[in-house]
């Protein structure tokens, strides 16, 4: 059976660069009129990764996923799925599953017959499905809803089924259309954990789509920040946040300081933007001496936003350029009060041109 | 605490859409519409109304907090009409009707006998004439109402997921259409259309083939375009309901486009296809101008009725229980699949 072929290898070596990738996408564009919503893609994913599609809204990465699961055909390029043509399949053809952002489970049919959907129409024999929709209910942590209807669920109920739904045929690949976007934050934390669990235990490669940069960089173990169409960069989530290749993808994910003029050509000898993360800064008495390899600038200490774990300084440097800085809260605080003049200083090595 | 207004000659009197009640101070709009109307360089002093307290009413104010705080008087106020409408003119007449069924003919003067007797019922349900009457009367409302369905999936399907708006409501527009013209104009223009040597027979005759003259297809058909919108329509609604990602979903989990219609859109439609086979089948049931003018020789429970509404009013009466009877079998078991639910 090739899905038992695929999940032995995926779990074996999830970071191992095999020949065939999970999914690949060549050129691939999707207009809608004259609203080019993808424009020219290039993108591999991984076997047995959790790769996730970041951007805003109307940025195509919803575009990119419907054109993976074959709700959407793309206008131009080519979409492989483990080396397989499938750019113009069905998606009853394709050997991916969907969990939507809504759920989309079927009112009128019980959470096991849900589950069961997808096994009825492979038309496997009713013992086998028992035991699968009892397996994937297990693996889901809701054994005994089996018999209740979608609407008696919780949301967070809801968003389980569908992914034992999908999970439960055992797919090449698992796609997730912002599947948390409907729970609130302490449900959508906990979530995320146990995704993450779910997906190491079953070693099936995950493309996540969501919004939320926080939610893609914990979960991923890489990231595609798209940007009007486009992809800006593929990376690990550390390479996204320390090293971002453009302007967009650096104040996508999280905030960041961009400092162009004077400053940065203080700092770095050229005009280029920099981009310089707050936590990385940190406040010291002017008096005090300033460590080797760092950068600094002599600052004014206009604004204090106090957060709880952390505190946020507004700061403008004598070259007129804002800088925000946060610092923990805790040993470290620096105390400094609201007109005080300051030295900022960071490590050089965060100086990064974008 | 009457506002005080400097007129300056020559202005018209706009002292007249001051407030000059209680009330009028309350809606905002008159205070600012003379102080817009006071010249600017006349000197103005006003007070500006802010009494809070309950208002001075007028008759129609009494009334509302009368019936506001009387929720008996008011349910009865409002159901009054519809009530007297209920109970006198509908359930009067059925109920006259009901025991009319009862009552007897003279046969020699045609008179109508006020006396008991279960005569009209027991020549319905031994003549085999009748039984094959309300038997192919039936079968022509279930043939409306299976021909009906079998339409309105696919037009409602394409309707709400496929078509533009613009196409929509000109589909819409299409469907309703034959609501809006007089019920004997559309018979007559089958009746036309089904003719011999009409357009239908002229439309056929290149293909060797002629339309199936007055009868019972032709009545099937005609019926099926009378009553089709009351089936259309809430197949329409209910498939607009349906979220779109149902049908991904479905598709995505390994189904194929015949399989989704009948695993998901069907089950979700069935409140939509019952609560249109109510109008269908019950319209169907009690017709007779049609099968008149296209139905041909076939008899109908309608025709039967008419036909003995003058000679006979008692055997007429009691075989217009017929569909009654038949439609509360209907609606009963309908009611037990839950459709009737959402009503």
């Amino acid at each position: 059976m090739p899905t038992t072929a695929t999940k032995a290898k995926a779990s074996a070596a999830p970071t191992h660069h095999h020949s065939t990738p999970a999914i690949s996408l060549q050129q691939v564009g999707k207009s809608f009129g004259d609203f080019e919503a993808v424009k020219g893609l290039d993108l591999e994913i991984r076997k047995g990764e959790f790769f996730s599609l970041l951007g805003p809204s109307g940025s195509g990465k919803t575009t990119v996923l419907r054109m993976i699961a074959g709700f959407e055909l793309p206008t131009a390029g080519r979409i492989e799925l483990g080396g397989q043509d499938v750019t113009y399949a069905a998606p009853f053809e394709r050997d991916v599953n969907t969990v939507f952002q809504d759920y989309a489970l079927f009112p009128h049919l019980t959470v096991a017959q849900n589950v069961e959907y997808g096994l009825k129409l492979r038309k496997l024999p009713k013992a086998e499905r028992t035991a699968r929709v009892a397996e994937a209910l297990e693996m889901i942590q809701l054994p005994k809803v089996a018999r209740r209807l979608p609407s008696q669920l919780s949301g967070g109920q809801r968003q389980r089924i569908a992914l034992a739904r999908a999970l439960v045929l055992r797919p090449q690949v698992l796609l997730l259309d912002e599947p948390l976007g409907a729970l609130d934050k302490q449900l959508r934390e906990q979530m995320q954990i146990e995704l993450k669990a779910i997906q190491r235990e079953v070693g099936i490669t995950f493309v996540f789509v969501t919004h939320d940069q926080e939610e893609a960089l914990t979960l991923s173990d890489r990231v595609a920040v798209f940007n009007e169409g486009k992809i800006d960069q593929v990376g690990s989530p550390s390479d996204l946040y320390e090293r971002p290749s453009t302007r967009f993808v650096a104040s996508f994910l999280g905030n960041t300081n961009l400092i162009d003029g004077e400053l940065a050509r203080q700092l770095t000898g050229s005009p280029a933007l920099l981009s310089l993360r707050p936590e990385h800064i940190v406040v010291r008495p002017l008096d005090s001496i300033q460590e080797s390899g760092t950068s600094a600038a002599t600052a004014v200490i206009e604004e204090i936003v106090y957060t709880g774990p952390t505190t946020r300084f507004m700061t403008r440097t004598d070259h007129g350029t804002q800088l925000i800085v946060q610092e923990q809260n805790g040993a470290t605080s620096s105390g400094a009060t609201r007109g005080s003049t300051v030295r900022l200083e960071w490590p050089s090595r965060y100086n990064y041109t974008v | 605490m009457t506002p005080k207004h400097h007129l300056a000659p020559g202005f018209p009197p706009f002292a007249f859409f001051a407030p000059t009640s209680k009330e009028d101070r309350r809606d905002s709009s008159a205070p600012a519409m003379t102080a817009l109307k006071t010249p600017p360089d006349t000197a103005v002093t006003r007070t500006i109304p802010t009494t809070q307290g309950p208002r001075n009413s007028s008759l129609a104010d009494k009334i509302s907090r009368y019936l506001y705080i009387r929720p008996k008087v008011r349910v009865t106020g409002l159901l009054l009409l519809p009530l007297l409408w209920l109970g006198v003119l509908y359930l009067g007449s059925l109920a006259l009707l009901f025991i009319t069924a009862f009552w007897t003919t003279d046969s020699f003067t045609s008179k109508v006998i006020p006396a008991f007797t279960l005569e009209n019922f027991t020549e319905i349900l031994t003549q085999p004439a009748y039984q094959a009457t309300a038997l192919r009367t039936i079968g022509i409302a279930l043939a409306v109402t299976v021909l009906s369905a079998a339409l309105a999936l696919p037009l409602g399907l394409y309707m709400a997921k496929v078509a533009s708006p613009k196409m929509r409501a000109l589909l819409a527009i299409g469907i309703t259409l034959p609501l809006w013209a007089g019920y004997l104009v559309k018979v007559f223009s089958w009746r036309i259309i089904f003719s011999t040597g009409g357009p239908l027979d002229w439309l056929l005759a290149p293909f060797g083939a002629s339309g199936p003259g007055y009868g019972t297809t032709a009545l099937v058909i005609t019926l099926t375009y009378q009553w089709f919108p009351y089936m259309a329509v809430p197949v329409y609604s209910a498939f607009r309901q349906i979220p779109v990602n149902l049908f991904d979903a479905s598709s995505d989990l390994g189904a194929k486009s015949w399989a989704t219609v009948r695993t998901i859109a069907i089950p979700l439609l069935k409140p939509a296809f019952i609560a249109g086979s109510i109008f269908t089948f019950s319209l169907s049931l009690g017709d007779y101008i049609a099968a008149q003018f296209v139905g041909g020789k076939t008899q109908v429970i309608g025709t039967v009725i008419a036909s003995n509404i003058n000679l006979n009013p008692p055997l007429a009466a009691a075989f217009g229980i017929v569909p009654i009877i038949v439609v509360v079998i209907y609606l009963f078991l309908a009611r037990k699949t839950g459709a009737l639910k959402a009503l």
